[in-house]
């Protein structure tokens, strides 16, 4: 078989064939779900459910008294009603005996929501590029390709089991990048985080395939709160996706994520993100998911490189701002964003550069779409510090509108900065209109043929930056979502 | 009626309730090219978007016959792949999308459409370079985003190298001539003039005599209040010049 026709099958193509959102069924599977509410019992329970190290549970302590005095933030430009913490549950897991050699084991049920969400056991085991693995609610169903990763030394694995067979790595570098004081978001994951993914590339290995993670919020009123930890050793190179999805639920769902990126001297990570998650009712805006990440990725050393790619297509709030701190002389940091919003969605997201090091190098591309009457807003940061001589910033920031009740809004700083440095900013507006797709279709093109032109010539900078099996589904997906919008 | 390409009787076209067409009638046979003139705002522009299928105007009545077939309810890519081609007076611009891949997309939906074979990016290449040779464009217009950053002149140019490559059986250039000098009017003209064919039929909306220098129609209609009030030989275009629409 050839790889096009396997990449649809392998991968949840994160759109709806018509304009409804195809993710929305709930799974029916028996599953354990805390009482809701925070508190230490809950945490000591999490933390004994998982049978963690006598760290992990300190670590989880001490980050919730941080949390506890903590405010959430309201400088977003986004309004929403707060958040009751105490409704939420902050554990669920499907009830599964034995722990899971491979995803042929799971619950059939499970099976058959992998299935709806395109990804296919099957079919996955004859591709041979690229490694999945599945969080569902707050557990890891298991990751495929365990064998070909471990010949090269390469760890994919949930963070849970991390904690369990490499626990010195996960106490050298949890909370390292984004530590439990960093925001209020990342207090709350830091005290409760249930599952995420654990990445270890040893020194000088290119890891030989995509690595990939699935998330799926099933149950109704639960938060999860992913930890992702990705280390690169010297010199060695990894690329990494992520997708998520969730159930129309009428109630909003709390997805509050933390991952940290390590690239020591000369390695590369390239963090790619589709997500996708259930946005709210498009015309009363009531569920959706709440979507709260912190993201941040640290060149520890000279020459480090990293990079974030992301396609944000869904979810009702999305709080969002995968940074760079470049640490290391002549490292580099890239973001490359296409944010759309939709319906009644509400996005402020953006990034954070902060260089450290000498010649280091940033890359900041955004592309906001906004429809309907939702709000879009990028927020950018670029820091030079006193030592990062002859630091570099490109910032192009370009905004789309379509139809008349959306919004964009641009918030670039700038802070410090020495003689040297050179930063740049550009920034555009356009409008998407129906005498556009009128043009189009006047010489033979379809209106989503014309629409995906459209939306794919202003976004081309950042989905060429996709790996190749899911570029062509964010192109679809973001053409999708737009056809109801126009005209 | 029968060697007929565009028949059009009795149409009232209104826009948010505004009636702008009301009552045009015109009959264009096979293989002529027919002007429009007329003072500002007596609905040339209306007619040819009506034409192309433009969604925001609403068709009260009457009827457009096109090679037989009745247009109304026909979404404007139909209408295309049915050998219809309007030319824009403001041609939209497309950032981040290259005119060559823009201009392939469009032949391939036409190929797609009528069922033949599609092009490859080599040999599609190769047929747009000898049509901007043609136009006289040189090939960076291939790269660069469609129609942005093109001067006016360009832009037209541009919307002539489409109708090449889409070889319709009827185009309606909706002042093609306007914003244009001396040299980029003549350009243009002779690339119009290069796709008169015997089985091809156009209609030229122009506010000037000027154009009609270049390019000579079979018959020149004068349209005022959304409806034709006069028709005749090229020579009606040399006494509006002289007389003025006041005159009609």
């Amino acid at each position: 078989m050839t790889c096009d026709e396997s990449r649809d099958i392998i991968f949840p193509d994160f759109m709806s064939v018509k304009e409804e959102y195809k993710y929305g069924f709930v799974t029916p599977i028996a599953s354990e779900v805390f009482p809701k509410g925070l508190s230490e019992e809950v945490i000591r329970a999490i933390s004994a459910k998982k049978q963690e190290p006598l760290f992990m549970l300190e670590f989880r302590l001490r980050s919730f008294h941080i949390w506890q005095q903590m405010k959430e933030p309201a400088w977003a430009n986004l309004d929403y009603v707060p958040i009751d913490y105490q409704s939420i549950s902050y554990y669920a897991e499907p009830k599964i005996k034995q722990r899971l050699e491979n995803l042929d084991q799971v619950d059939p049920e499970i099976l058959k929501m992998l299935g709806r969400l395109g990804i296919s056991i099957e079919e996955q085991k004859r591709l041979a590029n690229v490694a999945v693995d599945v969080v569902f609610d707050s557990v890891s169903l298991g990751t495929t390709f365990q064998n070909r990763l471990k010949e090269q030394g390469v760890v994919l694995c949930s963070i849970s089991e991390a904690v369990r067979e490499y626990p010195e790595l996960v106490q050298k570098y949890l909370g390292t990048v984004v530590p439990a004081k960093d925001n209020f978001f990342a207090a709350l994951n830091s005290a409760v985080f249930s599952d995420g993914s654990f990445v270890y590339i040893p020194k000088g290995v290119r890891c030989p395939m995509e690595l990939s993670t699935y998330f799926r919020i099933n149950e109704k009123e639960i938060g999860q709160f992913e930890r992702t930890l990705i280390i690169a050793e010297d010199d060695s190179y990894v690329s990494y996706l992520e997708g998520c999805t969730a159930p129309a639920h009428s109630t909003n769902q709390l997805h509050a994520a933390v991952v940290e990126l390590v690239a020591h001297k000369g390695a590369e990570i390239k963090y790619s993100t589709v997500q996708n998650w259930y946005a709210g009712d498009p015309d009363t805006g009531q569920g959706g998911v709440y979507n709260f990440v912190t993201k941040r990725g640290l060149c520890a050393g000279e020459y480090a490189k990293i990079s974030w790619t992301q396609v944000e297509a869904g979810a009702a709030i999305t709080w969002k701002y995968p940074s760079c701190i470049l640490r290391g002389d002549y490292s580099v940091g890239a973001f490359y964003s296409v944010a759309l919003t939709n319906g009644k969605m509400q996005a402020d997201t953006g990034t954070q550069m902060i260089h450290i090091g000498q010649n280091t190098r940033s890359t900041i591309i955004s592309k906001g779409i906004s429809a309907d009457e939702s709000r879009n807003s990028y927020r950018g940061r670029v820091v030079i510090g006193p030592h990062a001589r002859n630091a570099r910033n490109h910032s192009q920031c370009d905004s789309m509108l379509v139809g008349s009740r959306s919004s964009a809004h641009t918030f670039p700083s700038i802070h410090g900065g020495n003689a040297t440095a050179q930063v740049e900013h550009e920034a555009s507006v356009s409008r998407m209109n129906e005498e556009q797709i009128f043009y189009l279709q006047t010489r033979g093109l379809s209106k989503e043929d014309a629409i995906t032109l459209i939306v794919n010539g202003f976004c081309k900078e950042v989905i060429r930056e996709l790996p190749l099996e899911f570029a062509q589904e964010a192109e679809k997906l973001l053409a999708l979502k737009l056809e109801n919008c126009i005209g | 009626m029968g060697n007929m390409i565009l028949e059009i009787k009795d149409l009232h076209v209104s826009i948010d309730g505004i009636p702008i067409l009301q009552g045009l009638s015109l009959c264009l046979p096979y293989g002529q090219v027919h002007a429009i003139m007329g003072p500002n705002g007596t609905g040339k522009s209306t007619l040819a978007k009506v034409l192309a299928g433009h969604p925001a105007y609403q068709i009260d009545d009457g009827e457009i016959r096109f090679k037989g077939k009745s247009l109304i309810g026909m979404q404007p890519e139909e209408r295309s792949h049915f050998g219809l081609f309007m030319s824009f007076q403001y041609p939209m611009e497309v950032a981040g999308v290259s005119n060559e891949q823009f201009l392939r997309h469009a032949v391939n939906a036409h190929k797609k459409a009528l069922s033949q074979p599609l092009l490859s990016i080599e040999s599609f290449s190769q047929i747009l370079q000898q049509k901007m040779e043609r136009m006289q464009m040189r090939s960076e217009f291939k790269d660069r985003s469609v129609n942005v950053g093109f001067s006016g002149g360009e832009k037209k140019r541009n919307e002539i190298l489409q109708m090449s490559l889409l070889e319709p059986d009827f185009a309606i250039l909706d002042e093609t001539d306007s914003g244009l000098d001396i040299d980029a009017m003549r350009i243009i003209a002779e690339g119009v003039n290069a796709l008169r064919r015997v089985d091809r039929s156009m209609i030229i909306i122009t506010h000037y005599q000027r154009l009609l220098d270049y390019i000579r129609p079979d018959q020149v209609h004068v349209m005022d209040k959304g409806k034709i009030v006069r028709s005749g030989g090229p020579e009606l275009a040399l006494l509006l010049e002289e007389k003025g629409y006041e005159w009609i």
